[in-house]
Order: C-alpha cells, then structure tokens, then sequence
C-alpha cells in the first residue's frame, strides 16, 4: 500500500490542543504561560495545564493548553500542536500528535526523516542557532528561545502580536530593559515564522468574546485568598507537593492585604512545623486559643494526622484542613492528579469519628468554600476539610472573578463571654443547651473564675470533667451524631442539573471532574441520552444528594480513583441500594476527559438495553 | 477521682495574694497519682509558684501530652484553660496556642516517655523555635500508666523493678535544650521543692523557651535500689551548681550574702535571678560551659541541678514572626479581612 503523503491537514479556528514538550528547569514555564495569556487575552478560553516530574532541573514536562471558542475547561486530551522542545520525549511527542496535526520543532540540528511522521505538517525552525547568533550570554540564550517559539506560533495561529507584546510590557512593568528583550526574540521568532512557514496554518485563534469578566487563577492561590477573607491568622504546615503554593499564596496576600500600615507588623503567623504531625498540632493548638488557623497538606500529610484529627473531632476543635490531593497509595504519583482521599479524610482517626468535606470544583470555589470553611470549623466546632485536587490547584483556569460582601461578618459560633459568665450563663463545655448537638465553648483567659475547661481525647462529661462512665461517653457521642445532622443542613448544598427531558438516570460527581462533566452532558445530549446531573458540594450528604439517588433507577459516579470512594460513602451513609450506583473511574493520574466520561456513560447504557443474544459467526 | 471536687472550706486566716486569691484558687481537681508520687509535688510547687507570683489563673494556658505527669495539669490551676493533647505532641499544640495570642502564660507538662521518645522531635523543634514557655518534664525513667517500662531517659544500667537492667543508652533533656537554643534550662528534684519553686518562678517570668527536668521519683515502678531515679538516688547524687532566689520587680532584696557568693541575672521584665553559687567556677551564662560540666559530672554519675543555664536577651517566637502586639485571636474582622474592594483590583490583574 502506498503512504498517503498529501495528509489532510487539521483546519480549526478557537477549537485545538497545543502541547509544548520542555526539559524541566528551562525557564519554559512562564514563556507558556505568556502564550496561553495571549489567547486569552484575544476572548479565546483556554485551560491550560502543567504535567510536571518529581524534580528540579532535567526531567521532561509538558504544558498542554486547551483552545476551546466554546469555553470547555476540562482536558480533551489528544494534542493537534506539538511544540517540541524536548529531545528526550520526541519519540512519543510525536506519537501523540493526530493524524494531520502540527509538529513545531527546534530544526538548528538536521534530523533524519524517520524521526518525523508524514501524517503531520513538520514546521522547523532554527531556534537555537538564532538565539546563538543572537545572544551570548548561555542564560539569554536558554530562556529567549522559549520566547521565540512564542513569537513563532503568534505568527503560525494568525494570533495579534500587539496583544503578546503588551502583555510583556505588562509582566515587566517599570523593566524597561527587560521589555525590549523579550519583545526583541519575540519578533525574531515572529518574523522568521513568517518568513519560512506557510503562516498561518490551519489552526487559528481568532478573537472572540468567549472570556468575559473572568479571571485566570489556580486554585491553591485561590484557597490561600480564601484563608486570607476566612479571616485566618495562623497558618503551620510541612512543604508538600502539591500543597505547598497554599500556604506560599497566604503568605504573600497576608504581606500585600495583613501588613500593619503604621509600623510593619504582621497580623497573620505562618509556620513552618518540623513535619505533618506538628503542623496539624500547631492548629488545634492555635483554634483551640481562638485563632483561626489552618494547614495545607495532601495524602500523605493527612496520613500523619491522623490521630491529631482525632482529637480535634473528639475536644471539638475548628481547624481547617486544605488537601490537595494528588496519586496515592503511599508516595504515589505526587505530580499526578487524584481524588482518592475521601475515605482517608471522611473518617480520619480511630474510633468512631466523621469529618466535615467540602469539595470545590474551580479556583472560584476554592475561594468561596476556602473562606467558608472558617466560619463552618467555628460554627460546628470541628474539622473542616476542603478536597481540591491538583489538577484544580496547580493548574491555572478560567474561573468567575472573586467578590465580597463587606457586609459579611464572622460567624465565631458558640463562643460564650465573659460579660456571659459573668452574668451567671450556665457553662457546661459539651452540654447540649440547644438541641443541636453543638455546645458552647469559651477561649481561654477570658474570665479570671469562670469558665476554664480541661480539654483533652479522653472520655468527659458535659462539664469536660474526666469520666470514664459510659452512660457520659454515650451522651457526647449521640450529641456528636446530632451535631454532624445540623452539619448536613448549613453544609453548601448540592447543585443540580436537569436534562431538558425527565430521564430515570442520572450522575454525581464533584470537584475537578466539574467542566469535563458538562461537556460531557452536552455530549450525551447529542447522542440524544438524558441524565440529570447532581455535583456534591459536602460531605456529610445533605439529604438532596440522597434524594436524588432516590429518584433515578439508575445513577453514575463519576471520579477520579480506583475504587469508587464518593460511591462508598453514598453507600455508607445513604443506605442506597449498590446496584444502583455505578461506577465511571478515572485513575492515572491524568484528569478526566468528557469523551471517557459519556463513552463510559453511553455504553453502560446501551448495555442495559436488553438485546438478543446473537451467535457469532466463526 | 477527679469527679470529686476538692472541699472549697478556707480558714480565716488563709494566706492570700496580692490578687486576694488563695493557694486554693491556684489548685485544681484530686489528684489520681499514686500516694507519694513525686509528680504531686511538683504540682504542689506550681501552685505555689503561680500564687507567689500572683498571676491571675486565667491568664496562664496548660498543656501536656499523655502519661501520669500529663494528668497533672488536672490537679492544679484549676481556673485556667487546660489542653491534655495526644503522646508527645504537647509542643505543636502549645505552639499553636501561643501563636494565637502571645498574651498568655503558657505552662507545658510532659514527661520522659512523652518529651524523650514519641514527642523527641516535638520537644527539640520547641525549643530551637523559641516558643516562649515553660516546658516541665517530670521525669521518672519508666512508663507508668503501662507499668513499668525503661523510658528513654533511663540510665544505662539502671535496674527496673524485677531486676533486669537498662542497656539502651539514656537521653539527657537538658543537654538537648542546652543544645537546641533553650534560654532558659534548668534542672530539680521533686523532693526539694525550696530547690524547684523559685526555678519555676524564673522560668514562668522568663521570655523565650524555658526548659526545666524535674526528676520525680515513681514510686510504685522506680523508687527501688539499683534505680537512678529513687528517692534516694537523686538525693544522694544531687550535685547542684546554685541555688536560686527569684525576686520580683517591686521587692527589695533583703538577704545578705558574702561578695563572690552571688550572681544576679536581671530577665527582660525586671524580674531578677539571684544564685548563690554552690560551685564557685560555674557561670550559669555560659551555655557551652553549661554542656561541658554536665557532660563530666553524668560520666561520674551524678545529677547536675540548679538554674544551668539563662540567657536575659533571649528573644520569643512572635518576634521573629513580628507579629503585632495585640494577639492574633483577638483581632477584628476589620483588620483581617481585605474586603471587596481589594478584590477588585485583584482581579483586574488576573485577566
């Protein structure tokens, strides 16, 4: 058979994926990111993401960026633009590219045709020779060669130069020097793709008004932006991939919005603890004297705390715990995404204990649910937990601009005064005066003789003294379960997504699966099969989530691990019928596409269907 | 048990504070050690301290880890907050507390088992870290909620109740806290509670991480012959550097020593340290001197005590942090949080 060497070429306009293959360490980064802000900047949405090694210099990483005029955030996988930078990977990077698709590649050394594939356009250029001509220092060379390529694809996707161009003189504001620089290899790369490349090819980005107001964030800075508006002031923590931006982003808002104005102090204290377990202590530690406080930590550190969990649900504690989850078992794959720490969490420590989650999908509920959790740890006197991922928390996206309501205060929760005490308000640490399972607690030094408790893990009674009388351990635990009831109905409730016909099934999932499923949903629809969609917000369930399952004979659960953990705790928690729920998982560590989602969803469908058993012919 | 409350009858003549507090009102639940267990006397000597220095109950927070001396806390101040955490993780949750409002007195209780092995890291990152506290081992050498067992600071050697000896080699934590930046260490002995109350006084008013081993006798595992933490051992080894008189600000100095005797340490808050020597060469301000001397009276077995070492400079945690003077917990939502109008510009500069 002879090779078709005329491929069809791809021909899409605001519809692709680039995928620029570097060497860790090369000062790719922030030239992608410069591009992906480009697009953006033209009204096209993009949702780029970084898959990254354990490592500092050397390793391969790629920056794969969708281009979507239609606004799908979530990865589509594929890659129709390969921009090569990396010989290490060029095998499989030109693998991944579909058939009639781009390769961009650094043509400075002459590579023999067997490395190429004739289904794909071979767009060369010369960049390291350029950037040698060009420069002498190795470090301009290194980093400039990046900014070419920028300029190069600016030119290839038809894209607006003065758009990249000021977005330099944005980034290096008042670097005068630096400016000239960076748009000097830009226009190299730009004018020498004109010159040599048939510009523009057949992909194009056009501008569009697909952005709007929205703004380009992820989600670890929005979760230390949140703890910043939650109003938390301490902070301990042990670095961790892939938590560590949170804790890095708190500090940095904390010194722009938290520094005194008039002498410099700081009204904010980060904490860097010897490990996981001090880290965790230090916040009990600092809620329990009325601060509120937090730590950031992913699988592995919730593993370490464990027992101090424990604690802080059994004293009743308000601590918040951001988790940005990544590839577990064990070390796992820490630059890999996964939501595999519900369980882990949901029930962390022995004995009988239940913990408060809150799963955001965006930056923006990273935000929101971030700077909530403080008033719900307070409020219900226990661990919160936010699940976020890190595919949400590494990855910069397109979310819904951040906004405050200045007439919002605090909501302390049960905090009794010493103007209170004073008065003769009967204290009893875990005395249920008000049927909500919640008591009321008092911070320490607030009243010279009245008031002070004894916290400890150990067996109390209503008035924390020591018991060891079980008819004691019985009522705090039956006021615990009815705490966590009141939980469910002040937790963010479920959103809910009906099709546009009444259908007996139906889907769950939550947090980053979030823009994979609505494209997905807008897939099946296509494929003219109706689900209705509920995405959990918290955990406990509020009694929408059950009622929900109630209502389909058939519901999917749709998340990103091996074994179904929304799935388990539905089960658990919901008493629902496990036929019902069926599994759609997602576990490599890459996030989930909408394509696995309605492919899974579409062919359990289709094998529900009762169809005649056929022979096969032989 | 602790379910029962102590009588609150009070003579007439009771002693009371410059507060009008009693040494009652510095005491707390019944104690639940055993009879002559050396860690009520070190409860005993803080009451004592606290009322001494009439600091108002609530103003001081106590915390301690798990084990016979980290039920203590229970059994005095009983009107100040208490927080009994997890095995050896006293240090973290004090720390936290203490980053939440540095206006509080922070007492932490641990012992052998708690600070020496689970809580080691814990009890070292406290004091390298600063946390302004006073850190009280009451340190017996066995596990005694668990019967028994050599604890980590048990000497090599030393012989557990049915005989059979310690090989491991023991953890000094005086040693470790002189080591790590303590700026405050010292040593005592529950049965010499004229030696151990003005130790806790200088440590309660010192600015920095105070660090105080206390060797209390157990008296049910290891009060017996061939222990190196009995009643009699520690009394017939007690090898004391000084012994220390603590003098707040307003008193005046009444007792009179010969010169050369006598060193005087004023602390940042005025409050003065002042040591009658015992050995005449030893310069409790020297910290390597420090390590030195009791590196070469443990090899002869004896146990140093007295106020070891003290650094009147020493800084606290928030000032590294530089932290505002008001505490952390007691700020309003108005300097915590940026508002909306922050957020504007905030997100101006993320398109």
């Amino acid at each position: 058979m002879k090779a078709d060497t005329s491929p069809k070429t791809l021909q899409r306009c605001n519809d692709f994926v680039i995928k620029f293959a570097n060497i860790n360490g090369s000062g790719s980064a922030s030239a992608n990111e410069l591009f992906a802000r480009a697009v953006m900047r033209m009204g096209v949405p993009i949702a780029p993401r970084n898959i990254f090694p354990s490592n500092i210099q050397g390793m391969p990483t790629w920056y794969e960026m969708r281009v979507s005029g239609a606004g799908w955030l979530g990865r589509r996988g594929g890659c129709d633009l390969m921009v090569a930078m990396n010989p290490q990977t060029w095998d499989r990077d030109i693998a991944e590219i579909a058939p009639g698709g781009y390769l961009l590649y650094d043509s400075t050394k002459n590579l023999p045709r067997s490395r190429f594939r004739s289904d794909v356009v071979v767009l060369g250029l010369p960049l390291t020779e350029m950037c040698n001509s060009e420069y002498t220092d190795p470090r301009q060379r290194l980093l400039f060669k990046n900014i070419m390529y920028v300029g190069a694809l600016t030119a290839l996707l038809n894209m607006e130069f003065a758009v990249v161009e000021k977005l330099i003189a944005e980034q290096y504001r008042g670097k005068d020097k630096l400016i000239g620089a960076n748009v000097n290899a830009l226009k190299l790369g730009y004018d020498a793709a004109q010159e040599v490349l048939p510009c523009p090819i057949g992909l194009q980005v056009e501008r569009a008004n697909g952005v709007g107001d929205k703004i380009f964030i992820n989600g670890n800075n929005a979760c230390g932006l949140g703890a910043v508006y939650g109003g938390a002031t301490v902070a301990a923590w042990y670095p961790i991939t892939p938590s560590t931006p949170v804790i890095e982003a708190f500090s940095s808002y904390c010194r722009k919005y938290r520094t005194d104005p008039d002498n410099g102090k700081a009204r904010y204290a980060v904490v860097q603890a010897e490990d996981e377990l001090a880290s965790i202590g230090m916040v009990i530690g600092a809620a329990w004297n009325g601060a509120r406080a937090f730590t950031a930590t992913s699988g592995p550190g919730i593993s370490l705390m464990q027992e101090f969990f424990g604690l802080a649900y059994f004293a009743e504690v308000p601590v918040v715990v951001f988790d940005v989850q990544r590839g577990g078992p064990s070390t796992g794959m820490p630059t890999r995404t996964q939501q595999s720490d519900l369980i882990a969490c949901a029930y962390a420590s022995h004995g009988d204990t239940k913990h408060v989650l809150l799963f955001p999908e965006d930056p923006y509920e990273c935000f929101t649910l971030g700077a909530q959790a403080f008033d719900l740890a307070e409020r219900l006197q226990t661990p919160v937990f936010v699940l976020l991922d890190l595919d949400i928390g590494m990855n910069d996206s397109l979310c819904q601009p951040f906004e405050w309501d200045d007439q919002r205060r605090y909501d302390r929760g049960k905090v009794m005064s010493a103007a209170e005490l004073e008065a003769g308000k009967n204290f009893g640490r875990y005395l249920d005066v008000d049927g909500d399972g919640i008591p009321w607690r008092t911070i320490p030094g607030t009243h010279p003789t009245k008031g002070a408790f004894f916290s400890r893990g150990t067996t109390r009674n209503a008035y924390a003294k020591y018991s060891e009388a079980g008819t004691d351990y019985v009522y705090n635990m039956e006021r615990l379960r009815r705490k966590f009831e009141t939980a469910k109905k002040i937790l963010p409730q479920p959103v809910v997504r009906c099709a546009a016909q009444p259908t007996r099934h139906g889907a769950i999932y939550y947090g980053s699966t979030s823009p994979a499923m609505a494209e997905a949903f807008a897939q099946l629809n296509e494929q003219g099969i109706q689900i209705d969609l509920l995405r959990v917000r918290a955990f406990p369930f509020a009694d929408a989530v059950i009622d929900f399952i109630a209502a389909h004979d058939v519901v999917f659960v749709v998340e990103q691990n091996e074994s179904g953990q929304l799935r388990m705790l539905l089960l658990t928690e919901g008493e629902v019928d496990p036929k019902k729920l069926l599994r759609v998982l997602h576990y490599d560590g890459t996030p989930i596409t909408a394509s696995f989602i309605s492919g899974r969803i579409a062919a359990a469908l289709d094998a529900h269907k009762v169809s005649p058993i056929r022979k096969v012919a032989s | 048990m602790t379910y029962f409350a102590k009588p609150k009858l009070l003579r007439p003549d009771t002693p009371k504070n410059a507060l009008g507090y009693t040494r009652r009102d510095y005491e707390g639940a019944i104690s639940s050690l055993c009879a002559g267990c050396g860690h009520d006397s070190i409860s005993a000597a803080v009451v004592q301290a606290c009322f001494d220095l009439d600091i108002q109950p609530h103003r001081v927070a106590k915390l301690s880890g798990i084990g016979c001396s980290s039920k203590t806390p229970d059994y005095f101040l009983g009107n100040s907050h208490g927080f009994n955490t997890t095995h050896g993780r006293m240090p973290s949750v004090l720390t936290g507390a203490a980053l939440a409002n540095r206006d509080l007195i922070y007492l932490g209780v641990s012992g052998d088992g708690d600070s020496a092995s689970i809580g080691i890291g814990q009890f070292a990152h406290a004091m390298r870290r600063g946390v302004d506290m006073t850190y009280l081992v009451e340190n017996n050498g066995v596990y005694g909620l668990t019967k028994g067992q050599f604890s980590a600071t048990a000497d090599k050697g030393s012989k557990n109740k049915r005989g059979v000896v310690n090989t491991d080699s023991p953890i000094d934590l005086v040693a470790l806290a002189l080591q790590l930046g303590a700026t405050y260490v010292a040593r005592s002995f529950s049965g010499d509670k004229e030696q151990l109350i003005p130790l806790i006084k200088g440590a309660l008013r010192h600015r920095g991480p105070a660090f105080i081993d206390v060797i209390s006798p157990c008296v049910t595992f290891n009060n017996h012959a061939g222990s190196t933490k009995s009643y009699d051992y520690v009394r017939e080894h007690n090898d004391a550097v000084n012994r220390l008189d603590f003098i707040l600000p307003r008193d005046q100095i009444e007792a009179s020593y010969a010169p050369g005797e006598l060193r005087r340490v004023v602390q940042h808050d005025g409050s003065i340290l002042l040591l009658r020597k015992l050995k005449t060469d030893y310069d409790p301000t020297d910290r390597v001197g420090a390590m030195n001397h009791l590196q070469e009276r443990h090899a002869i077995g004896e146990i140093v005590t007295g106020l070891l070492f003290v650094d009147s400079t020493s800084e606290s945690m928030h000032r590294h942090l530089n932290t505002v003077e008001k505490p952390l917990n007691q700020l309003g939502d108005a300097y915590l949080c940026p508002g909306n109008h922050a957020l504007e510009a905030l997100n101006a500069s993320l398109r």
